[in-house]
């Protein structure tokens, strides 16, 4: 325990929150950074899963795309995309959307695709266009589950980006690298609870928005269905 | 090919490290989680705090919880004692869900009907409950499997050998042959493994290919 009393004594320095290497700052490049990624991995994911939800073709590549992607290890595109696009920005930036892209298409596509083909067909018979069954019928319908999407792609995302700083030292990895090479334990279990808290906060305002937009989409559904319960 | 062929001893020590690392935390999160998530099936008492916990739990990155456990544990930080409780902590944050799921989706007649051809309690989840649940839990062993081979190689920035190494080796002496391997037998090893949760649970469960047939 005297291990993390040194943590948050380093993280209360006020010399570690000042000048330009104030955490603060680390904080901002992490976040920033991160939500460009999820946004642009949104709006590429986003369109072309609910497209393949919609029309139900190219199914069996969302199936292999996200079962594939599963399995390609961060730190591996981290590195080479470090090693053939130099130190920068552009290598973590291309890895993380690589690793954000594959959560955001199968929400968007497995939301779309689990709307009720019958709300649908009612849609269409009660004269709605394409366009508005898609943005006023399917699309809030399946939002929970885009939402859903949306949150595993930034988890995602934060705890690769802590890892991005092994190639360009950017976000809170910093802290957790330089005490690595300079054996500072504080420093290391300092930055490693900021990005800790910094996901579980994420996470929470995500599951808040989440069940926001679920009790938007299905009013009249208790929390929990009795099916999803034993009673033995 | 060529940094490949000379460098094959070293391929395979690591190769072999990284199933060392892999294997205990797939099977330790499956033997943790399968009771925990029966009893969150169970009861709505513990459903949510076990739930909400593993949920949580899941949303730490990986460095920092490398770097949290030895804190936690006195572990030495390179020690794969760490590596091996990290993953078994993921392992679990996705696991007890999906056993619990797989618990509730065995109907309620048929625990009935178990409860009234005079199975014990326990009796019925070794025979009734645990058989029917196999095949959800068996998919959420599946992604537990490929992530945590993939999570192994994370441990090679703080120092523990595995595939890893290959990358950060590979990264800091510019040999992208080295990190392209890295990425292949990583692959390769997580849908072998992948390949042996399937083939185990047809040899345990012989009756969903008979089904599947019939």
């Amino acid at each position: 325990m005297n291990l993390f009393l040194e943590a948050v004594q380093w993280l209360l320095d006020p010399a570690n929150w000042a000048g330009p290497n104030a955490l603060g700052l680390r904080i901002l490049e992490h976040i920033g950074f991160s939500a460009v990624v999820v946004l642009v991995a949104a709006a590429i994911g986003i369109p072309a899963g609910t497209l393949i939800g919609h029309t139900g073709r190219g199914r069996g590549a969302i199936i292999a795309i996200t079962g594939g992607a599963r399995a390609l290890p961060t730190l591996g595109l981290l590195t080479i995309f470090g090693l053939w696009l130099g130190i920068g920005l552009e290598a973590p930036f291309l890895a993380l959307l690589v690793l954000a892209l594959p959560p955001v298409l199968a929400g968007a596509y497995a939301g779309v695709e689990s709307v009720d083909r019958a709300t649908v067909g009612a849609a269409r018979a009660i004269g709605l266009t394409e366009r508005q069954i898609l943005m006023g019928v399917e699309l809030p319908l399946a939002a929970p589950v885009i939402i859903g999407g949306l949150r595993s792609a930034a988890l995602q995302v934060i705890s690769t980006a802590t890892l991005a700083a092994y190639i360009s030292d950017t976000g809170l990895g910093r802290p957790i690298f330089s005490g690595l090479k300079t054996q500072q334990y504080d420093m290391m279990l300092g930055g490693s609870i900021l990005v800790a808290l910094l996901a579980l906060l994420v996470e929470l305002c995500f599951q808040l928005v989440q069940s926001a937009a679920a009790r938007r989409a299905e009013p009249h559904r208790t929390q929990t269905p009795a099916s999803e319960r034993i009673t033995a | 090919m060529n940094w490949l062929s000379q460098n094959l001893h070293i391929v395979g020590q690591l190769l072999a490290d990284h199933m060392v690392l892999s294997i205990p935390p797939i099977v330790l999160s499956l033997l943790i989680s399968v009771p925990l998530g029966r009893l969150a099936a169970g009861s709505r008492r513990l459903r949510t705090p076990l739930l909400t916990g593993t949920g949580l739990l899941y949303a730490i990155p990986s460095l920092p919880l490398f770097i949290i456990i030895p804190a936690v544990f006195g572990f030495s930080l390179r020690s794969p004692a760490t590596m091996i409780t990290a993953l078994t902590l993921y392992g679990c944050a996705l696991l007890v869900r999906g056993a619990a799921d797989a618990f509730a989706s065995v109907p309620q007649e048929v625990r009935l009907a178990a409860a009234a051809t005079g199975h014990s309690p326990w009796g019925m989840f070794w025979k009734v409950e645990l058989p029917l649940a196999g095949p959800v839990l068996l998919s959420s062993l599946r992604v537990v499997t490929v992530s945590t081979v993939s999570l192994v190689t994370v441990g090679a920035v703080i120092g523990i050998s595995s595939l890893g190494t290959l990358f950060t080796d590979g990264f800091q002496r510019n040999i992208d042959a080295s990190i392209v391997t890295g990425i292949v037998l990583t692959v390769v090893v997580a849908f072998v493994l992948d390949a042996v949760c399937v083939l185990g649970a047809r040899i345990a469960m012989p009756w969903r290919r008979a089904v599947s047939r019939a």
